[in-house]
């Protein structure tokens, strides 16, 4: 789970790692007593979005009176902002955060992650602030200082330490980084994080360490244990058709083709999508209905899918093993009942239970395209979707 | 022969009162595993199907010689079972629990790397020996059993297409092995492509992987540099949007790294057959296998 920038400012105040001061603001009017409250300009306004690269995006704005941080406050919140990681369609603001300006000496990067090769919980650092790690050059740089830590063991002082010394800081700073960084990486344990990033850490120019920007990633599976955090999940910032099928425990990601899709298992919904891709068509989504679906579920999910209006071909990929063909074929039909199907479904069904699951299939109102072939339904699709059909292949996007 | 599990194997069912473990211990059964206890703290002294039901895993690897666990418990008591059976001394724990936080999953792999128990999973549907033993809870009937081919993937259903694909070209298994679509699990492609190069009866290997991590990449190095059996290698995820987890908790690109195009790119350079359609996997396996 992503949370913003000022909740993670949040949960580092609680763990004693310094903030600029400042406050989130919902409309101009709350910005300017927010930048009254601060009471020395320049103040710093912060879009607060669910995606990196704001600065170039237009999203990080400096306001010298409290008249300009409502004009600027004003003209961020309620429009969309366009950066690297949000999509051609942007995000849209609704709300900022308004902080202190910095005299700043020194930028740096700060980040923990769990490192899948070793098993171990990676901390990265550089002498470059603001440098953008997900690029691989500068990730495979020497600039990067990585030190891998022992979960079990924890981090110790002297990590902290030889950290702070390859970073180059002067004595009257490391002591406070090393207290800093233990307390950061406590957060990351104590709340299941799979990143903590701060990019930059600075030292200001009065030498105190200072987290400018923050971010934050939860491990969606041990949020059962972290309620007050599940708080700060943000529903707006998601796609309303992947809450939908979030609250019935489907895995669902929205995609910008025209063929929807419905399968059991995550795998072979990720290669039923490449299928599709393959007969020269584009998924409209990723759906994985799981193993111990119920009737239930997969009519929800069938659902889901006919709700999306770019969708204009359904294709449903099942390999009956815990999950049997009677159950999605009762699944499929009842959610067909409900609603006017008027686009063409290829249904390609095997494994356990399948003769029943046919008949479920053949005797309903709704007639599905059926095959137990998975050759003879790409070659369908292909039909419908591909180059040259009606839809006119994965080009035609809508 | 095969690997992990055979006719040796006495399993002990972690978690058995569960309505999942229940259902899945009686077609183990079916399938002709010997099932040899179960354990649900608590709920010890009892019986279910005939099979002794204990308090703690020390007291059922006593009573019944247990030396193979497979792990139904929910993700909040998944880890505790795990250390629990390799404390007690099981060989091969199996774990089928999907959600595991994984800092705690992260933990106990540090610590299995100090004990001699092999760990199967998390998140996946455990291992079958076709026609001799099943661990798991794949659909036993669309194996073939004698060999001569070993499977080994991230996935679960893709695993029962694949291997279905195996069956209908006439192509028997030698063991297949589902390792898990979480990002730590116990046991990796390169454990499983060297039990599968010792194994004198497997004579090719399918390994099926997916977006996220690097242990496809890791695995065709071994191939090229360690192994003289063929292997078949397929990854999905094509399509996947950058960022976005698909379904399994390992399965994400971060940063433009874990690509399914830079897994394939990787594989073929090392030798590994790589089969893009998985609609042709079946007859691409039987050229590949011919001889």
């Amino acid at each position: 789970m992503r949370i913003h920038e000022y909740q993670a400012k949040e949960l580092f105040r609680r763990y004693n790692i310094h903030i600029p001061y400042g406050g989130i603001a919902f409309d101009p009017d709350e910005a300017r007593s927010i930048a009254r409250r601060i009471g020395s300009f320049p103040v710093v306004i912060k879009a607060q979005i669910h995606a990196g690269g704001r600065g170039k995006g237009g999203g990080v704005k400096l306001a010298e009176s409290t008249d300009e941080v409502y004009s600027l406050t004003h003209g961020i919140i309620g429009t969309k902002i366009i950066t690297s990681q949000t999509g051609p369609e942007g995000k849209l603001v609704r709300k900022v955060l308004v902080e202190e300006n910095l005299e700043i000496d020194k930028e740096l990067y700060l980040g923990i992650i769990i490192d899948r090769k070793t098993s171990k919980i990676l901390i990265m650092a550089s002498e470059e602030g603001g440098i953008d790690i997900e690029d691989e050059t500068v990730a495979m740089s020497e600039k990067i200082i990585r030190l891998y830590i022992d979960p079990n063991m924890g981090i110790q002082p002297f990590h902290c330490r030889e950290i702070a010394f390859d970073l180059k800081l002067t004595s009257s700073v490391w002591k406070q980084f090393v207290l800093m960084l233990q307390n950061l990486y406590r957060l990351f344990a104590d709340y299941d994080c799979s990143l903590v990033e701060i990019n930059p850490l600075v030292v200001t120019a009065k030498q105190s360490i200072i987290a400018l920007d923050a971010k934050i990633e939860i491990d969606d599976n041990a949020l059962f244990r972290h309620r007050g955090i599940i708080e700060y999940r943000d529903i707006e910032e998601e796609d309303p058709l992947e809450v939908e099928a979030s609250r019935f425990n489907l895995s669902y990601i929205k995609m910008d083709g025209n063929v929807g899709n419905m399968v059991n298992g995550a795998g072979l919904a990720m290669a039923t999508m490449d299928i599709i891709k393959l007969a020269g068509a584009a998924p409209a989504n990723f759906l994985d209905v799981g193993g111990g679906t119920t009737i239930e579920m997969v009519e929800k999910g069938f659902g889901i899918i006919l709700s999306d209006k770019d969708v204009k071909l359904v294709f449903i990929n099942i390999f009956g093993g815990i999950l049997r063909c009677d159950v999605l074929a009762k699944g499929v039909v009842q959610a067909a009942e409900k609603t006017d199907v008027n686009i063409p479904v290829v249904i390609r069904m095997n494994g356990t239970n399948i003769e029943e699951g046919r008949r479920i299939l053949f005797e309903s109102s709704f007639k599905p395209i059926y095959t137990a072939d998975l050759k003879d339904a790409a070659q369908k699709i292909s039909e419908f979707a591909g180059p040259g059909s009606m839809l006119g292949g994965e080009r035609h996007k809508v | 022969m095969s690997i992990f599990v055979d006719k040796n194997t006495r399993l002990l069912v972690q978690g058995i009162t569960g309505k999942e473990g229940r259902f899945h211990t009686r077609q183990c059964i079916a399938y002709g595993t010997n099932v040899v206890a179960g354990v649900t703290p608590g709920k010890g002294r009892g019986k279910i199907d005939d099979i002794p039901v204990f308090n703690t895993v020390g007291e059922a690897v006593d009573k019944t010689g247990a030396n193979c666990s497979i792990v139904f418990a929910p993700p909040q008591y998944a880890t505790d079972a795990i250390v629990e059976a390799a404390d007690n001394g099981i060989e091969i724990i199996v774990a089928i629990t999907e959600g595991i936080p994984v800092q705690d999953m992260m933990k106990v792999k540090n610590y299995l790397g100090n004990v001699r128990s092999r760990l199967v999973g998390p998140n996946c549907p455990g291992i079958i020996t076709p026609g001799l033993c099943k661990v798991g809870i794949m659909p036993g009937f669309i194996h073939k059993p004698g060999g001569p081919i070993g499977v080994v993937s991230r996935s679960g259903t893709l695993t029962y297409e694949v291997v279905n694909q195996l069956t209908l070209q006439g192509i028997g298994q030698t063991t297949c092995i589902g390792i898990g679509g979480d990002p730590i699990i116990g046991t990796s492609f390169i454990d499983c492509l060297d039990a599968f190069e010792r194994d004198p009866d497997t004579k090719g290997i399918v390994m099926v992987g997916e977006i996220g991590g690097s242990a496809e990449e890791e695995a065709a190095e071994f191939v090229s540099k360690n192994m003289k059996k063929k292997v078949v290698g397929f990854i999905a995820g094509l399509t996947a949007p950058p960022g976005r987890r698909m379904g399994h908790a390992g399965a994400i690109v971060s940063g433009g790294n874990g690509t399914a195009q830079e897994k394939i790119a990787v594989m073929k350079e090392n030798g590994v057959h790589v089969c893009e359609d998985l609609c042709t996997l079946g007859e691409f396996c039987a050229e590949v296998f011919e001889d």
